[in-house]
């Protein structure tokens, strides 16, 4: 492995392997490794030499770190000044099975977003700059540290969820917010998934501002039966008016409680980190996206084919799938997420290699993708194999 | 003044032979030939600059569109797209061997589903049009440009246009599912759709704020919110400048992120005063409009905190609407920032950079420098949460001269915005007017990089050439 301590390391391991055409496994701590597909390199150049926050400007609502470094370093960081990532990004130890924190550069290498995502946007939302190193070695920057920037093409959204194919990411900026005063749930038992989704599109479709809304078909702890769950997050008072409106206005939808700050913010961690899902190790873990109302029969479809076990977050547009590794499994995945997305969020590296882990894209998109990829990765070094065959 | 590119001489002595094609690939009243009905097209928001195109057709549906691209990449005919043409930085300018593509026809809504909170909507849709078609039931689109009676979402989604809520909202990035998007060649192709973050390279992400140099967007899937229970407004004023953004800086640190919080100065203040009787206070050098949502009580309780916050910076005054109607107030000087200055003087530039919030004084206090310097008012009007900032430069448009020191005097302040950290451009684009700028912001080759994927999606350069990327650069590809 090599693990260079600063930027200028990487662009020069980067050239190096460039001039080789030898192909380089891209990793910060590796935390993710069994997502997607394994990519077929013998070196692994890893971000985790590349630490600490660079610029952190608490009433500028923005801060700035190496790639390497890890995403609970950065959340003290900001705990301190009250502040918060916006997009609540999972915390996947547990799922992965590994010991290591996630660094920064791996959560936007990915793109992922938790819970408040469905109304305060994803991690892709929040890229305000990027430093970065293309396949070629060569150093560049896109965007900066300001919250409103339309000069020239954004690359940060381009890099931001191309898991490391299109560059190696170096320092990051992210836009971040005040954490909220308070926050509490309303917990509705609802009948069925469907019911379930009908309640959290009635719970978004209020004024309330919810900030998460997720469905747990099998209950959660010492809660039983099918339950739609909304979060408020916001000033103390606010979140005691909003919580009883809610718990008014959706009176018809299902038996009600009510969980303070704390039962709720370990509910969501819970959620966020689709805790409830715990699959065995041999199992394989999706994630769909689909317009809410399509979940509940992409779930029937899904549960006619496996033995499913489900998650439902943003509303019941994000589906965490739970099921054995087969092909057949992934199959039904495929089939229940026609007209949405979905991706292989974890497996064996036996069918991460033998299925598509994303959907196909439309012929001339995929063109001019290839077209893209050779500009910013000229001999193909950068995660061969990560994302498609 | 910026150089056009050099017309294709071989395009122009084509010219009656393309009108004619293009009118046998749509119909009749779709082609547009005759000078007298081009001359609307000749110019945009940045009426500065005016350049007849070659032709302008007004498809009516996507296969229309891809038709006449398809027919103008087999020719080598350069494409500029234009939505309402409200450009502010020359987006949609038009170039003398160009076929402009009017999209103002395409203005169906084809879909709207409140259960999963998205409109589909056709590119010619107006921004208000949006909000008006789903505000019935409570909802809105929220990305508020104040030209969103006119602009159109595709204009929207290729400039990632703002407004005066994004700082809780976000900007137009942020409110999308998919788009229908026509290729040069002519391909149609669906990107994103009903669901959030599809899995592979983020193409909606790319696209936006692209300024048509990719391709064509035809549909937009926009993310509908509920609107909340109501907002009101307050007005707070400083006798600084420095007070002023101080107040700004407590008020966030304190945790709370109003839906708006627009700043204005002292010439500003008083354009506006002239113009809408808003009750806006003289003496002060600083003003700022603050904007929360919420039940009645949650908006006394917000609007309580931030006057507390206030109150600590010696505040020459201070006024809390009581009703929607005194909001409206508070606002309608600030709505109509531009006009009013337009009143005062024969001509402006709005200018649009961004800069870190903290280098507020520092870029105030330079740009009053420059104002003296040459000779020309200025008006500041401020996002201030965001730092996204509105210099309106007062010129004469019939003096070389003052235009001339208005375009210097711009291009110092944009300059300025990237040396404190910021960009050159905040919402509006960089169009014409900011092109050859941007190797103030970009080294030669990051520029170079933005060309080849460019490249990737329009090879031959068709697409709203001379846009965005400094022509000098742009020699290396063409050859
Ligand atoms: C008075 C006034 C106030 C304004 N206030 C704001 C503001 O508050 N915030 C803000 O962000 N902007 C503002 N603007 C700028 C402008 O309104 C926005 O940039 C708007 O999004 C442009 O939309 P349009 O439909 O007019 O697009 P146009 O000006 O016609 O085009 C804009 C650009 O997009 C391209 N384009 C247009 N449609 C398409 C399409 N369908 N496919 C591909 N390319 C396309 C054009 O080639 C051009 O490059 C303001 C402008 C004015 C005149
Ligand atoms: C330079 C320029 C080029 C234009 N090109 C086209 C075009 O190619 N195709 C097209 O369909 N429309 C175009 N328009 C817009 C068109 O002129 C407006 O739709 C029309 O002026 C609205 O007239 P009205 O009398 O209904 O509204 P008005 O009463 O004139 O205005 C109503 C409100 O809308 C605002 N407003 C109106 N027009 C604009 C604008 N263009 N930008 C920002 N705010 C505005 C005003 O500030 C006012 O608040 C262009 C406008 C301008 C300024």
């Amino acid at each position: 492995m090599i693990a260079p301590s600063d930027e200028a390391g990487v662009a020069e391991a980067v050239r190096a392997a460039h001039a080789a055409r030898e192909p380089l496994s891209i990793e910060g701590r590796g935390t993710k490794r069994a997502m997607l597909r394994p990519v077929q390199a013998a070196r692994t150049l890893s971000t985790r030499g590349l630490t600490g926050i660079t610029l952190y400007r608490p009433t500028e609502l923005a801060i700035s770190a190496r790639a390497g470094t890890p995403i609970p370093e950065i959340e003290a960081a900001l705990a301190e000044h009250n502040q918060q990532l916006i997009a609540e990004p999972p915390e996947l130890r547990a799922l992965f099975g590994v010991e290591e924190a996630a660094t920064l550069g791996g959560m936007v290498g990915a793109n992922l977003s938790g819970p408040r995502r469905i109304t305060w946007g994803a991690m892709r939302d929040h890229v305000l700059g990027i430093r970065a190193v293309n396949g070629a070695g060569e150093v560049f920057r896109s965007g900066g540290r300001v919250l409103k920037n339309v000069t020239g093409l954004d690359l940060c959204k381009l890099l931001t969820g191309a898991h490391g194919t299109l560059g190696v990411l170096t320092e990051i900026t992210l836009k971040v917010l005040p954490r909220a005063e308070s926050s509490g749930s309303l917990v509705l038992r609802v009948a069925d998934i469907a019911a379930g989704v009908r309640a959290l599109s009635a719970a978004l479709g209020t004024p309330y501002g919810v900030s998460g809304a997720a469905l747990l078909p099998e209950g959660h702890g010492a809660m039983q039966g099918c339950l739609a769950i909304a979060r408020i997050e916001d000033f103390a008072e606010s979140v005691t008016y909003r919580l009883d409106r809610l718990r008014t206005e959706l009176a018809a939808q299902g038996e009600a409680a009510l969980l303070g700050r704390e039962a709720s913010e370990a509910l969501w961690r819970d959620i966020r980190d689709a805790a409830p899902l715990n699959p065995a190790p041999e199992e394989a873990v999706w994630r769909l996206s689909l317009a809410p109302s399509r979940a509940p029969a992409a779930c029937a479809e899904l549960r006619a084919v496996f033995d499913a076990r489900l998650l439902l977050d943003w509303g019941g547009g994000l589906v965490w799938v739970a099921g054995p590794a087969t092909e057949a499994a992934h199959g039904a995945v495929m089939q229940a997420a026609a007209g949405g997305s979905f991706t292989l969020f974890r497996g064996p590296d036996a069918l991460r290699a033998a299925v598509p882990v994303l959907p196909a894209e439309p012929l001339p998109l995929a063109a001019i993708g290839a077209r893209v990829k050779s500009v910013l990765d000229p001999a193909g070094i950068l995660n061969p194999g990560r994302l498609r065959a | 003044m910026i150089s056009l590119p050099e017309p294709k001489p071989e395009i122009l002595a084509r010219r009656a032979s393309i009108l004619a094609d293009l009118a046998r690939l749509l119909p009749a009243d779709a082609v547009i030939g005759e000078d007298i009905r081009l001359r609307p097209y000749e110019t945009d928001g940045l009426s500065a600059y005016r350049q007849m195109p070659l032709a302008v057709v007004l498809p009516r549906t996507t296969q229309e569109v891809a038709e006449v691209l398809r027919y103008c990449h087999a020719n080598g005919i350069r494409v500029v797209p234009r939505g309402a043409g409200t450009s502010l930085s020359g987006g949609a300018l038009p170039l003398a061997d160009a076929v402009v593509i009017g999209l103002m026809r395409m203005n169906r809504i084809r879909e709207i589903n409140f259960e999963d909170r998205y409109a589909v909507v056709e590119a010619g849709v107006t921004n208000i049009g949006i909000t008006k078609a789903v505000e019935g039931e409570g909802f809105f689109y929220a990305p508020d440009p104040s030209s969103q009676l006119a602009c159109m979402i595709g204009g929207n989604v290729m400039m990632n246009s703002g407004g005066a809520h994004c700082l809780k909202y976000g900007v137009t990035a942020n409110n999308l599912l998919g788009v229908t998007f026509v290729t040069i060649e002519g391909e149609v192709v669906e990107i994103g759709g009903t669901h959030l973050d599809a899995a592979g390279y983020d193409w909606l992400g790319l696209i936006t704020g692209s300024e048509g140099q990719l391709g064509l967007v035809t549909e937009v899937t926009v993310r509908i919110l509920r609107g909340p229970e109501g907002a009101r407004a307050m007005l707070a004023a400083f006798d600084s400048v420095e007070v002023a953004g101080q107040a700004v800086d407590a008020i966030i640190g304190a945790g709370v992120i109003p839906v708006a919080l627009e700043f204005m100065d002292k010439p500003c203040i008083h354009a506006c005063e002239a113009f809408a009787h808003a009750g806006y206070p003289l003496d002060a050098e600083a003003m700022l409009i603050i904007e929360v949502e919420g039940s009645v009580a949650e908006q006394d309780m917000l609007l309580g905190r931030i006057r507390d916050i206030c109150a600590q910076f010696k505040p020459i005054s201070m006024k809390l609407a009581e009703s929607a109607e005194q909001s409206l107030a508070i606002w309608k000087g600030r709505k109509g920032a531009f006009g009013a200055v337009g009143r005062i003087s024969p001509d402006y530039l709005c200018m649009d950079g961004t800069i870190p919030t903290g280098e507020l004084p520092f870029v105030l206090k330079r740009i009053g420098e420059l104002s003296t310097q040459y000779g020309l008012g200025v008006a500041n009007v401020f996002h201030a949460g965001d730092g996204n900032l509105h210099p309106l430069i007062m010129f004469d448009a019939n003096d070389a001269e003052s235009f001339r020191k208005a375009e210097a005097f711009g291009a110092d302040i944009l300059k300025l915005c990237v040396e404190v950290g910021g960009c050159l451009t905040g919402e509006h684009g960089v169009g014409v007017e900011k092109r050859d700028l941007m190797t103030s912001q970009f080294t030669a080759r990051e520029l170079d990089l933005q060309r080849d994927i460019k490249s990737a999606f329009d090879p031959g350069w068709l697409l709203n050439t001379a846009k965005v990327f400094p022509l000098e650069g742009n020699a290396r590809i063409a050859a």
